[in-house]
């Protein structure tokens, strides 16, 4: 048999943790091939990312432990390699790129010496690796690469940083590239772009494009096979259309019945009466830039009025602008006819227990050091009047209970549960004030697929239960198509349409929704290959 | 930049205005000199005349009126004790103590970030282990005391420095020693936590998929991220030195500005004490200076 460009046999990988030992990955098998895009799909902790670090010698001896398998490139076993050996083939074989560009780039250097660096490292000289990685900056569509050279990256934008570190991972012309989540921190027109640049270089140099992901969509648009992955195994593997049709095993099927945007579309609401809350013109500067515009937006009772927009459009300083976490510049929020800006603060007071917010990061915004029963329960000491002292104990069980949670898990801490726990903590508390509206700045973004559907259930449940009003904001369109009545679409600080969301979704006006509606990636890789049909008739 | 420089310039001489001043009016507190300087048996004429001379007569706002328009010409005064302008006498005493926070803080810095950024590479391993437990004791120990020991036990008993004074470069190297070594545990401490934290950064990740070797991973990509706290902590303890190292000068008889500020004050030298105390304001304030421009250096984030 042929040896693979890329082959990981039997690999199983450990971590030695304080909790006892972990074992990441357990007799892992896949391939790559030259020309070919294979990707590793998986949740949070399904062990995807660990057969690439250790392709790429990153694993960390101690506490992790390679405890069989062989890794093979062109059938020469790295595995057996000594660690110079594997340094050079680093970069210069095989290159990596990672999620967070900001993160993985040295904020202290310039780009074009960080891209340098990757061709004096294995041996070219500075007039060729300046040469060289002033002709990537311009084949990454970096505008004026000469002044690129000299900036650095805080000076770019999410996409533009993602784009300098494929230029870097690709100045060695490597027969791999991994691709380590590379879309997943952003936007999704900038996440289109970055996929075709990636699908274009592939072309063009034929090497092996690794990708590891969690979002079927990804996966759709540009894998040939796919590898599902789940607690450290492969559960399934094979072209990634036959996978998505005709899943074989029970995980797999899980993960695309997940896949949010599939539900039936509510119909149109009755929207006559009192609007629970109404902004009217709100602006709000910062510094030089205008970061709302004169925004209006009703929110009906029991309704649920989903905001999106790209990052810098503005939604997130509305949702604060309208709980007045930070007071707008100028425009008037009316909650049930009252306007909270010319209210007297002790008014607000009793009034800011109808309003609650659930954040996208549960980490920082539970407390690290209180017990959920203490998170849960400070509401009842800041209002005092909704519940006696006597009953907090049964009201947090209730609550826990309603989120899915255990009501012996009151004594724990935010730390000891999951990221999907924690936001169920952190919508409990927020249940616990007995509000009106709740405000979700992107409170689903952060979780896993398989949690943001369970998440999304609940937060549906409560609706129907409490009749609960929602301001949802949120960049994946897909998940806004389930959960909302309405959607506005929001950009550079201004609404640019506004509808049901029925009707938003099946017959957009405005052409940046139709933008951000077709960008959006569908989990099926038929309906991708059509749309990438399709765009490619456009500009042919 | 400059205009950065320019308010904060503004702002440190209005604190310096308002520390002449307290100063003045506090030293005055203390009490009368004219006791101090003249013998015990001196006449109650010459004690009149002494004060006179010295404009000690004067109501105190007359004395800083005239002390005030001095300044203005660039004189700070004389010293009593010394009988000659009170600037030079500070300046003077200022070089060796520069020269001594010079000499400490370059082998304090080198030496640190050296041993604290290879601890930092093999956390736990012995040469960590080694170096924190040495860096704490360094940095735990009160240096009055290590000084006498010193004395002891290589002046007095080994006798291979002297005890104290200038001179040649031996008369350097304990006051040098003694003084190294508090800055250097803390700052290794410092270094060795920033330089944790910078190697296991995302872009250290990033420097070992591209294949960059051991020795540029540690002082390239992440000595200079790993310096910007460890420069507050290496300014504020040069900031110490500079100061007056009061206790090492006295026990070392070094002629630095913080034994002689402890001198004029004793003496009730005010004059000199109103100029050193300008002098090292100066000097924190440049020290302070440096520090944010070798930060903005460093770090291309940081623009003023």
């Amino acid at each position: 048999m042929a040896d693979h460009l890329l082959e990981v046999c039997n690999l199983s990988v450990e971590f030695h943790t304080a909790a006892g030992t972990v074992r990441a990955v357990q007799n892992v098998s896949w391939h790559l091939d030259r020309g070919e895009t294979l990707a590793i799909l998986g949740e949070s902790g399904s062990g995807k990312s660990v057969s690439a670090s250790a392709v790429m010698n990153l694993i960390d001896m101690p506490p992790g432990r390679i405890t069989g398998g062989r890794i093979l490139l062109n059938g020469r076993d790295m595995l057996a390699m000594t660690a110079e050996q594997r340094r050079r083939i680093n970069g210069c074989t095989i290159a990596m790129i990672f999620q967070d560009p900001l993160a993985h780039l040295n904020p202290v250097y310039s780009v074009g010496w960080q891209i340098a660096e990757m061709v004096t490292t294995h041996g070219g000289t500075r007039d060729t690796a300046q040469a060289r990685a002033r002709d990537l900056l311009a084949r990454v569509g970096i505008p004026d690469p000469e002044a690129a050279m000299r900036k650095y990256p805080h000076q770019f934008s999410g996409g533009q940083r993602q784009r300098l570190m494929i230029a870097m991972a690709l100045a060695c012309k490597p027969d791999i590239l991994i691709a380590d989540e590379p879309t997943t921190a952003l936007d999704v027109t900038v996440q289109a772009q970055v996929l075709d640049l990636l699908q274009e270089l592939q072309a063009e140099t034929g090497m092996g494009l690794l990708l590891i992901t969690h979002d079927l969509g990804v996966v759709a648009e540009i894998a040939d096979r796919v590898v599902v992955m789940n607690g450290g195994q492969i559960v399934e593997t094979g072209d990634a259309a036959e996978v998505y049709r005709d899943p074989k095993h029970p995980y797999t099927r899980k993960l695309i019945d997940a896949a949010p945007g599939k539900g039936a579309m509510p119909d149109e609401r009755d929207r006559t009466g009192q609007p629970l809350l109404r902004a009217e013109g709100l602006t709000k500067t910062y510094g030089a830039f205008r970061a709302l515009k004169g925004v209006d937006l009703t929110i009906m009772p029991g309704e649920t009025v989903a905001v999106v927009g790209e990052s810098g459009s503005g939604k997130s300083t509305l949702a604060r602008a309208i709980l007045r976490l930070d007071d707008p510049d100028g425009g008037r929020i009316l909650y049930r006819g009252e306007d909270l800006m010319a209210m007297a603060p002790r008014r607000l007071f009793g009034l800011r227990r109808d309003l609650q917010m659930v954040f996208q990061d549960p980490t920082q915004s539970l407390n690290p050091r209180m017990t959920v029963f203490q998170l849960i329960s400070e509401a009842w000491v800041i209002h005092s009047d909704i519940l006696p002292r006597a009953r907090w104990r049964d009201r947090v069980a209730e609550l826990l209970v309603k989120v899915g949670l255990s009501p012996d898990m009151a004594a724990r801490y935010p730390h000891q549960f999951s990221g999907g726990q924690r936001q169920r903590i952190a919508i409990a508390r927020a249940l616990a004030m007995e509000p009106k509206l709740i405000v979700c700045d992107e409170a689903v973004s952060a979780l896993d697929v398989s949690i943001q559907a369970q998440v999304i259930a609940l937060l549906d449940g409560l609706r129907r239960e409490f009749g609960l009003s929602y301001l949802f904001i949120a960049h994946d369109l897909p998940v806004v198509r389930d959960f909302a009545d309405r959607v506005i679409v929001m950009k550079a600080g201004e609404i640019v349409e506004e509808g049901p969301v029925r009707r938003m979704f099946e017959s957009p006006r405005h052409p940046y929704t139709r933008a951000l509606l077709s960008a959006s990636l569908d989990p099926d890789p038929a309906v991708q290959a059509a749309r990438r049909a399709a765009r490619h008739l456009e500009t042919a | 930049m400059t205009s950065f420089i320019g308010k904060r310039a503004l702002a440190s001489g209005i604190s310096l205005i308002g520390l002449v001043i307290l100063v003045f009016f506090l030293s005055r507190l203390t009490g009368d000199p004219t006791n101090l300087y003249l013998p015990l048996d001196a006449s109650i004429e010459a004690r009149e005349q002494f004060r006179d001379m010295n404009g000690f007569n004067d109501p105190l706002i007359v004395q800083f009126g005239r002390y005030v328009a001095d300044l203005v010409r660039g004189d700070f005064g004389q010293s009593l004790q010394q009988a000659r302008p009170a600037m030079e006498v500070v300046l003077q005493a200022f070089a060796w103590t520069l020269w001594l926070a010079v000499i400490t803080m370059t082998c304090v810095t080198v030496a640190a970030i050296v041993i604290g950024s290879l601890a930092a590479f093999r956390v736990g391993g012995i040469f960590d282990r080694l170096a924190t437990f040495f860096s704490l004791v360094g940095a735990s120990a009160p240096d009055f005391w290590l000084a006498i020991v010193a004395i002891v036990i290589f002046a007095v008993n080994l006798q291979w420095l002297p005890t104290s004074g200038t001179g040649t470069p031996w008369h350097w190297v304990l006051p040098v020693a003694v003084l190294f070594i508090r800055p250097f545990g803390l700052i290794l401490q410092v270094v060795r936590g920033s330089m944790i934290s910078v190697l296991s950064s995302a872009y250290v990740k990033t420097a070992r998929a591209k294949g960059v070797r051991t020795r540029p991973i540690i002082f390239v990509h992440g000595l200079r991220n790993a310096m910007l706290p460890v420069i507050t902590v290496i300014g504020d303890q040069a900031a110490a030195i500079l100061n007056g190292a009061v206790v090492i000068e006295t026990i070392f008889g070094f002629p630095g500005i913080g034994k002689l500020m402890i001198d004029s004050i004793l003496l009730r030298d005010f004059s000199v004490v109103l100029a050193s105390i300008m002098v090292s304001a100066l000097a924190i304030f440049i020290m302070n200076m440096l520090i944010d421009i070798a930060y903005a250096m460093l770090d291309p984030r940081i623009r003023y």
